[in-house]
Formats: structure tokens, C-alpha cells, sequence
């Protein structure tokens, strides 16, 4: 049926983006900006909207707004300001939300994403610069406001600058925009502006999408999807509302506008509130502060803290060390495993391929096993490298190896100290070796004439057998040299 | 020593420097005269006696020590109730503020303190600052000392009141679009807006945000230019705070205004609605500035007359959105409902008086989409008009004089039933908000017709408060009715 469907239907999907800058202060207070915390701890009579108390703009907020501006290819405003949005809700302090509306800070940037699809060049409308609201926490009912019993503020997040990217409706599908915003949140890492953790709420995704049959040229009907906690969600509710429109239109049915939210557990969405028209915020230019123009100046210096964008970091990874597309995906999925992995790569100075194929057949089992980031495990780069030298030195084997790497995961050790730890490194001691061998071909005459009539293919018999013995712990190469020594 | 309420802050500062008085004794002074006043003219909204006399305490202790804040350490304050301050119920003349104590101080109250005033307490105004009578205070209106019969102006009226009986030697109002000036003009007093950023915001509860000024309520022009030394200056919590030093006002006002080019408006003396009384002493007063060396000269400020218009757009605009945190969701009054929408809405319902309310449906409605552009966007344009149209004028005068309001004091009720009526009492003092220049309100005199004072207004380039203070000093000098027996109203 999908084939089917694919024909008959196209999907736009625009995707709005809302990102917790981790700037020291809020954005316009002195407050900490952190994540949790005993609820309202980090308020002050700015952020809480006290009457008489005004806002002063965080000046780094803005930087990283412009950061973030550049590196999506956006142009930058010459003058810039801030709106009030004014809408009552109970864990918005002052019922308006200190935003941008007609000049935003960045605009008409873009960016290219690809995939089994190919590449898809996704407009960026604009980037601007907010304030985040507090945080109600909903007692009773099923913990939405409209049956709750009561409700509690928590004004902690209140005031944290928060940046929100705008992109066309140049999305076709839900993988389409899955990549966007996973390659946006390795992004926004590699700028180090942001935390980007979804499940935190520190990069929050909405979609706008609508599907239409093939040909038509108005737009379907626009269903605003929200509650999308991690990348992988955003793709499997998106995908759900491509297939739940398209059954509709093929049902003959007529799509509401209006907001769902993904239901992570069930995998579907289901209808929020019905969105009647668009709601008036009564934007006007916010007069407790001053319009601000940021220079050509400003705009240079941050474009020089800018560094490799991660695409030009993936072209490297191909051209400089070789790896392949898998590799790639896998070691640039954020700024601090890509930064490891070229750490290990340079301590062990050889071909950086081997250092990824420990990382990607080894490593990443373990790591992903205790749910870390490889970054946060006890293994330093150097330390990968180290062991990697070993083997390479054939002081251990490459099956000892991974013992060995498993210790160094749970404990942190070099692999030199493992390996003399467990009584690794003596076999490969040509003297204790020599031993296991005089015993294997004792034990094994038959096999040790054939060989020394010129059957060399029993050869692996043997070194078999002292692998056996050894319980794996020699080195295969050794044995083979010490065999072949001793009976041709 | 008798009359101590009489002295000005200056005076008072002098006699506490010469130990002629103790600051313990000039607060019990001022503590007797609010208990004489306070009944008939209902000014104060909080008085705070006990740390008003604690302060002084520690004002004296200071003195013994040589160690005070500054000359005028132990001369006695107390402000509009809009200034927030730590630990002092401040309600902005509002139900719906009922039962907030503040846990900080605002820049101003900050910095008064820091110059070692102690506190007498918080006096009455118009709801929000939404008024020209303080009949729209949620706490009762205030009353006129020349004649209790009548208002005493607003939206600072309480400020106004106090000064004006001897309750107090000075006090901080705020001016959005005449509220300092036109109470100072109402009871014969000297009231300054200054220049749009020269004292900071921080800590004012905001009515519109983009013309509320601070200013000070005082019986000479000294004492305002040296109030306005005390708190003013840039304040890095206000963005729109002018990043400047004040200017050594008390150093040039005495300089005279010899060779001043002083412009008198065609607009404003064609304009119908003035009455006859303030009419004649303004014009006595111009022929005064004439002869103190000053030249007269017609200018012409073709936009006055969209003023009203466009400062009744702009401030409700602000204002709807300035008000909107006003929910009983974290502090105030909080009348309950079944959900947060009938909490919040019941409460505003109930805290709000009719003059707020009106202006926040105005403001709402100018801002809607489909009518900002015809609505405040038209009203800024005309802002931007008023600003060109005063450049162009300064480029030919030094300062700009006008009535300061249209009339005298008027009767409680008497323009309540009738807002537009109530509005036009701005109409003089309005454009320079809307451009954001200093000006100054000070007394020529009592008129014919009533014999209650008239205020003559000085409208100065922005920052150039200077200049206006040496004109309004110049002024009040040869006038020699401050100060006098004339000038003070027997309650």
C-alpha cells in the first residue's frame, strides 16, 4: 500500500525548532541558567516579573544567536529588536513573552541535509532570540491543566534565552526531517551554544505537516505535531501523521486544523487543542528596551569563533582518515565523540581506520551497553591507542585485546597494566611458549611427521592445539613461527 | 524650633549641618504634621513612622560619627506609592497590588536611602498612574491643601498634597504624560519631568513604559534640582537609562537668564479650553522672563495638536500589556475561581477600577491585528513628528514656555463623569513625553479668579535640564512667592 500511497500523495513539512542557549545568566537577568533544581531557586524580581522590574539583555545570548545564525547560512540584521507577545498563561511571568517578530536577529539562511533519498537543501526562514517560560506542574486529573486540581509554578526556567529556528516547508518526509534535526543538534553541539537535550526540553522540535495529493497546488491541511522528545520520536511521529492524513484524504475525510500531540508509548498522536484561526498576540515593540545593531564588527568575530561546521568535519573524516559513511555517521553524531575519536586517532599516530574499527566492532558495544556517551566512559583516547599499540606489537593478541578493553571500560586502566595483571604478556615469551609447542608436538607425533614430510596445511593442527592449551592466551603468529621452526 | 515642616530640604539640610536640629527631631516634627494633615487630605497610603524614626536615629549617629551619606542626610522623604520598596506594602494605588510587600528596592528608593533619607512612607495616586485627579486611586481620591473641596491633581496627587501642607519637604512622583507637573501646577508647587532616561525606571511599576520619567515634587526649584542630583543618573538595570552624569545643576542655576531665547507656542495660547485666570497669570509671568533678560519669541508646534491623540494610544497600548501580569497567579489580590482563566479574569474584574480597565481595553484594541497600523502605528508617527517639530524649535530657542495645565484645581466630580474632559488636562504637558524632553512646572502666582495656584511650564531640550533650572530659579526669585506667606496654603 505505501507504494501505492507514495504515489498518489506528497508531504511538506516545515519544522520550528526551540533551542535553551547554555549561556551563564538568563537572557535578561543574572539568574543561573541550569537545568532542575528546587523549584524557583534561580529567580529573581526580573525573571519572576515582579512589578517595577525591567529586563537588560544578555549580551552573549546574542552572540550565540548570531553563531547559530551563521553557521545556517542566514543573513544577519543590520538593527535588530525585541517584541512583546502578549498571551495570559499562569507559568509565563508577565502574560507576554519578551520576543522578536518583524527583525529578527538572523533570516533566509539554509541548509543542505542528505540521505538514502539524496540531498535536500531545507530553507531557513529565520532565527531568532526569546525568553523561555517557568514550568507548571499540574496536580490531579491526567495532569493536563484543563482537569487538574490545582497547579504549581516552577520559575527556575523562566528567562533562559531561547533560540527558535524557523525553516521553510521544504521537508518531503519524515526522514527528511528526522536528518534535519539531527544534523541541526550535532549542529548546535559542535557550536557548543547549547546542550541540545531533548529529553531534558533544552532543543524542543514542532512540525507543521500536511499531505496532499500528488499535483494539487494548495497545500493540505496543516496539523501542528508537538511533544517529540528525541530524534528518533520526531521521525516515528512524523511518520505516523503522514500515514494517519493520507488514510484520511483516501477516506474521503476532511483533516482539522490543529495541534497533536505524539504519544510516545503508542507510537500515534492524538488531537490537542483545535487551532481556530491564528491567535492574536498583540505584538508591539518591547519599549523597556533599546533597538541594537550588531555590526559588521561583532558579526566577523563571531564568524571567526565559528570552526569546522560538522559537514565539513564528515569530508574530512572520508578524505583524511578514510573511513567510510558508517563510520562517519557514527563517530560525528556529536562534537565530543568526533573530538575522542580524533584524540585516539593522533595518540596512536598510525592508520586512524584501525583506531575507528576498535571504536565501531568494540568500543560502542560497551559504551552503548551502559547507556553513556563514549566521551563520558572511563576510557581516555590515548588510553584506546595505547592498547591498539599492543596488539600491534603482538604483545597480546587481538582476542586478548578485547578482554583487556573491557577491563579498561570498567576500571579505567592502561591495557599494559591489564595485560600484566592477568598474566597476559608471558605468551607471548618466546621461552614459555617454546614449551607449550615441545609438548603439543610430543603429544601429537602423527600430525608433527606430516608436517616434516612436507604437509604444511596440518601446520594449523597444531598451532590449534597450543591455542588450546594456552586457552587462547598465546599468540597465534609466534606459534606458528616457533612450529615451523622446529619441524621443517 | 517652630515651622520646621515649612523649611525646604536645602534649609533642613543646612540646620541639621549646624546642629540647630537632630534628624530624630525633624521626623517627630514631620510625624505631627502628617497626624494634623493627613485627615483632610488623605495622602498617605502607608506611613512608616517607626523606621522613619529608626532612620533618623541612625542619621544622627552618623552625623556624631562624621560619617554622613551626603548633605542632606536625615531630611526626610516620602514617595508616590508606584516606587517599589523592600518591606513597604506598594500597591500603585491599586486594589489588585492589596497585600504585596516588595522583596526589593527600587533603584530611586535605593539610592535615597544611600544618601541617608530616611522613609516617611508611601502616598496616594491615581490607580496605575491613570489619571489627572487621583480620583481613580483604588484607596479614595487625595485632596487639594489650597482648598480640600478640590483635587490635587494626579496622577502624583498624594505627592503633591503632602509637599504643598508642609507634610513633607519633598517627594518622588512620576510624569507619563503630566503627572508630576500638573499636581505641582494644581497645588503650587515646583514639579519636574526630566529628560526621558535621566532617572532610572528600574523598580517603578510601569503604566507606559516608554513615558513614565520619574520626578521630583518640591516647594523650590533648589530642592528639585537637587533631588533630581540625588537619584538620577544611569542605572545599568534600566536599558533605556541615558548613560551620562548628571550635570552640577546647583552650580549654574543661579547664573541668571540673561540673553535666554525663550519660545512661547502660537498653538498653545490660540488653544480654546484654557481658563481665563491661568491665562493671565502665565502671559504676567512671560512678560517677567521678559523682563529678567530673556527674549520672547513665537515658535510654532504644528503637531500639538495630535498630542492627546496619539499619547491616548500609546500609553493604553503599554499599558494593556505592562498590566497584563496582574493575574493572582504569584502575588496580589487573588479572588478564586473554578479554573485559572475565571481566577485570573474575576480578579482582574475585582481589582481593577473602571479608569484601568478602560485603558487596558483601549490599548487592547489599538494593538490588534488589523488596527496597529491605523492605531499605534499612526501614534508613534505623530511621536515622531512631535520630536521633529521640537528639534526644529530648539534649534531656535533655549527653552519653550506654556501654562502648565489648562486650568486651576477643580472640584471632586468634576470631570469624573467626563474622561475626555479629564484627558485634556494633559494637553500642555503631554508632547514633551511623547518626545521625551525635560520640563519643569513651577508657581506664578494664585489665579483672580479662584485664588488657587498656577503653574508656569519650561519645556528644556533633552538633557538640558540645566538651563531650565536656571530659568525656573531666575523666576521663582523675583516672584518671591515661594516661601512666602502667600505661597502656602492655610489648611
Amino acid at each position: 500500500m505505501s507504494t501505492t500511497t507514495d504515489e498518489l500523495f506528497e508531504t511538506t513539512c516545515g519544522l520550528e525548532i526551540h533551542v535553551e542557549l547554555a549561556t551563564a545568566s538568563k537572557m535578561f537577568c543574572g539568574c543561573k541558567v541550569d537545568f532542575g533544581g528546587e523549584p524557583n531557586t534561580r529567580t529573581c524580581p526580573v525573571c519572576l516579573g515582579l512589578p517595577g522590574s525591567l529586563p537588560v539583555a544578555n549580551e552573549k545570548a546574542i552572540e550565540y544567536t548570531i553563531k547559530i545564525g551563521l553557521a545556517l547560512n542566514c543573513k544577519i540584521a543590520e538593527q535588530s529588536l525585541f517584541h512583546r507577545k502578549n498571551y495570559f498563561y499562569p507559568d509565563m511571568p508577565k502574560n507576554y513573552q519578551i520576543s522578536q517578530y518583524d527583525l529578527p536577529l538572523c533570516y533566509s539562511g539554509h541548509v543542505d541535509i542528505s540521505g538514502e533519498w539524496g540531498t535536500t537543501t531545507v530553507g531557513i526562514t529565520r532565527v531568532h532570540l526569546e525568553e523561555d517560560t517557568g514550568k507548571s506542574i499540574h496536580v490531579g486529573g491526567s495532569g493536563r491543566i484543563h482537569d487538574s486540581a490545582y497547579s504549581l509554578e516552577d520559575f527556575n526556567r523562566a528567562g533562559t534565552p531561547l533560540v527558535e529556528i524557523v525553516s521553510e516547508p521544504d521537508i518531503h518526509s519524515a526522514e527528511e526531517a528526522r536528518a534535519f534535526v539531527s544534523d541541526l543538534r550535532t549542529l548546535l553541539d559542535g557550536l557548543g551554544v547549547s546542550d541540545v537535550r531533548m529529553e531534558e526540553g533544552s532543543l524542543r522540535v514542532d512540525a507543521n505537516i500536511s499531505v496532499r495529493r500528488k499535483g494539487e497546488t494548495e497545500h493540505g491541511t496543516k496539523v501542528e505535531v508537538k511533544n517529540m522528545n528525541s530524534v528518533r520520536s520526531v521521525g516515528r511521529a512524523l511518520e505516523h501523521e503522514e500515514r494517519r492524513q493520507r488514510a484520511a484524504l483516501e477516506a474521503g475525510e476532511i483533516l482539522v486544523q490543529e495541534t497533536r500531540h505524539f504519544d510516545e508509548k503508542a507510537g500515534t498522536t492524538s488531537s490537542g487543542r483545535t487551532k481556530e484561526g491564528s491567535s492574536d498576540y498583540r505584538y508591539f515593540p518591547e519599549p523597556d528596551l533599546v533597538p541594537f545593531e550588531p555590526g559588521t564588527e561583532w558579526i566577523e568575530r563571531v564568524a571567526s569563533t565559528l570552526g569546522e561546521t560538522p559537514i565539513e568535519r564528515r569530508e574530512r573524516f572520508a578524505t583524511e582518515h578514510g573511513l567510510g559513511a558508517k563510520d562517519i555517521e557514527v563517530l560525528t553524531a556529536s562534537k565530543a565523540t568526533a573530538d575522542w575519536f580524533e584524540a585516539a586517532a593522533a595518540a596512536y599516530g598510525g592508520d586512524a581506520k584501525k583506531i575507528a574499527n576498535w571504536i565501531m566492532a568494540d568500543l560502542y558495544g560497551l559504551v552503548n551497553e551502559a547507556s553513556i556517551e563514549l566521551a563520558d566512559s572511563k576510557i581516555a583516547p590515548q588510553q584506546l591507542a595505547g592498547l591498539v599499540k599492543l596488539v600491534d606489537a603482538e604483545s597480546i593478541s587481538g582476542k586478548q585485546a578485547k578482554t583487556v578493553l573491557a577491563e579498561m571500560f570498567a576500571t579505567g586502566k592502561n591495557a599494559d597494566a591489564i595485560a600484566k595483571e592477568k598474566g597476559l604478556e608471558q605468551l607471548s615469551d618466546t621461552g614459555a611458549l617454546e614449551t607449550v609447542v615441545d609438548e603439543v608436538i610430543a603429544e601429537n607425533a602423527d600430525a608433527a611427521d606430516k608436517v616434516r614430510s612436507g604437509n604444511l596445511g596440518t601446520i594449523g593442527f597444531l598451532v590449534g592445539q597450543v591455542m588450546k592449551k594456552t586457552r587462547g592466551q598465546a599468540n597465534p603468529g609466534m606459534v606458528n613461527d616457533l612450529l615451523r621452526r622446529k619441524l621443517t | 524650633m517652630t515651622d520646621l515642616h515649612w523649611r525646604s530640604a536645602t534649609e533642613l539640610a543646612e540646620l541639621l549641618d549646624r546642629k540647630k536640629v537632630s534628624a530624630v527631631e525633624l521626623a517627630q516634627a514631620l510625624i505631627e504634621r502628617a497626624d494634623e494633615v493627613d485627615g483632610p487630605l488623605h495622602a498617605y497610603l502607608h506611613r512608616t513612622d517607626e523606621r522613619l524614626l529608626d532612620e533618623a536615629r541612625a542619621s544622627d549617629e552618623r552625623r556624631a560619627a562624621g560619617a554622613t551619606r551626603s548633605s542632606f542626610d536625615g531630611v526626610p522623604t516620602a514617595h508616590k506609592d508606584l516606587f517599589v520598596t523592600k518591606g513597604v506594602p506598594t500597591t500603585s494605588g491599586s486594589r489588585i497590588l492589596e497585600g504585596w510587600v516588595p522583596t526589593y528596592d527600587g533603584t530611586l528608593v535605593e539610592r535615597c536611602t544611600a544618601a541617608g533619607l530616611p522613609l516617611q512612607g508611601k502616598l496616594n495616586m491615581d490607580e496605575f498612574a491613570m489619571g489627572s485627579s487621583t480620583e481613580s486611586s483604588g484607596y479614595g481620591p487625595s485632596r487639594n491643601p489650597w482648598n480640600t473641596k478640590t483635587v490635587p491633581g494626579g496622577s502624583s496627587g498624594g505627592s503633591a498634597a503632602l509637599v504643598a501642607a508642609g507634610g513633607t519637604p519633598w517627594s518622588w512622583g512620576t510624569d507619563t504624560g503630566g503627572s508630576v507637573r500638573q499636581p505641582a501646577s494644581l497645588c503650587g508647587l515646583v514639579g519636574v519631568k526630566p529628560t526621558y532616561g535621566r532617572v532610572s525606571r528600574y523598580g517603578v511599576i510601569a503604566f507606559a513604559s516608554s513615558l513614565d520619567q520619574p520626578g521630583p515634587l518640591t516647594r523650590t526649584v533648589t530642592d528639585a534640582a537637587a533631588f533630581l542630583q540625588i537619584a538620577g543618573g544611569h542605572d545599568p538595570m534600566d536599558s533605556t537609562s541615558v548613560p551620562q552624569p548628571v550635570p552640577d545643576f546647583l552650580g549654574t542655576i543661579a547664573d541668571g537668564i540673561e540673553g535666554m531665547r525663550i519660545g512661547v507656542v502660537k498653538e498653545f495660547e490660540e488653544a480654546e479650553g484654557t481658563d481665563p485666570g491661568v491665562k493671565s497669570r502665565v502671559g504676567e509671568a512671560y512678560q517677567r522672563l521678559e523682563k529678567l533678560g530673556a527674549e520672547l519669541v513665537e515658535v510654532s508646534l504644528p503637531s500639538f495638536e495630535f498630542g492627546i491623540s496619539a499619547y491616548y494610544l500609546v500609553a493604553p497600548a503599554e499599558c494593556s500589556s505592562n498590566l497584563a501580569r496582574y493575574d493572582a497567579v504569584r502575588y496580589g489580590l487573588r479572588v478564586d475561581g473554578a479554573d485559572v482563566v475565571s481566577m485570573t479574569s474575576r480578579t482582574r474584574a475585582e481589582g481593577f477600577g473602571d479608569e484601568v480597565k478602560r485603558r487596558i481595553m483601549l490599548g487592547t484594541y489599538a494593538l490588534s491585528a488589523g488596527y496597529y497600523d491605523a492605531y499605534y502605528g499612526k501614534a508613534q508617527r505623530v511621536r515622531t513628528l512631535t520630536i521633529r517639530d521640537l528639534e526644529r524649535t530648539f534649534a531656535e530657542v533655549d527653552l519653550i514656555a506654556t501654562p502648565t495645565s489648562p486650568s486651576t484645581a477643580f472640584e471632586l466630580g468634576a470631570k469624573t463623569a467626563d474622561p475626555l474632559s479629564m484627558y485634556l488636562n494633559d494637553v500642555f504637558t503631554v508632547p514633551v513625553n511623547l518626545a521625551g524632553n525635560a520640563a519643569i512646572s513651577v508657581p506664578c502666582g494664585t489665579s483672580p479668579d479662584d485664588g488657587l495656584p498656577v503653574g508656569l511650564q519650561l519645556i528644556a531640550k533633552a538633557l538640558d535640564e540645566a538651563t531650565m533650572f536656571r530659568a525656573a530659579y531666575a523666576f521663582e526669585q523675583d516672584l518671591g512667592w515661594a516661601g512666602s506667606d502667600e505661597g502656602r496654603p492655610s489648611l
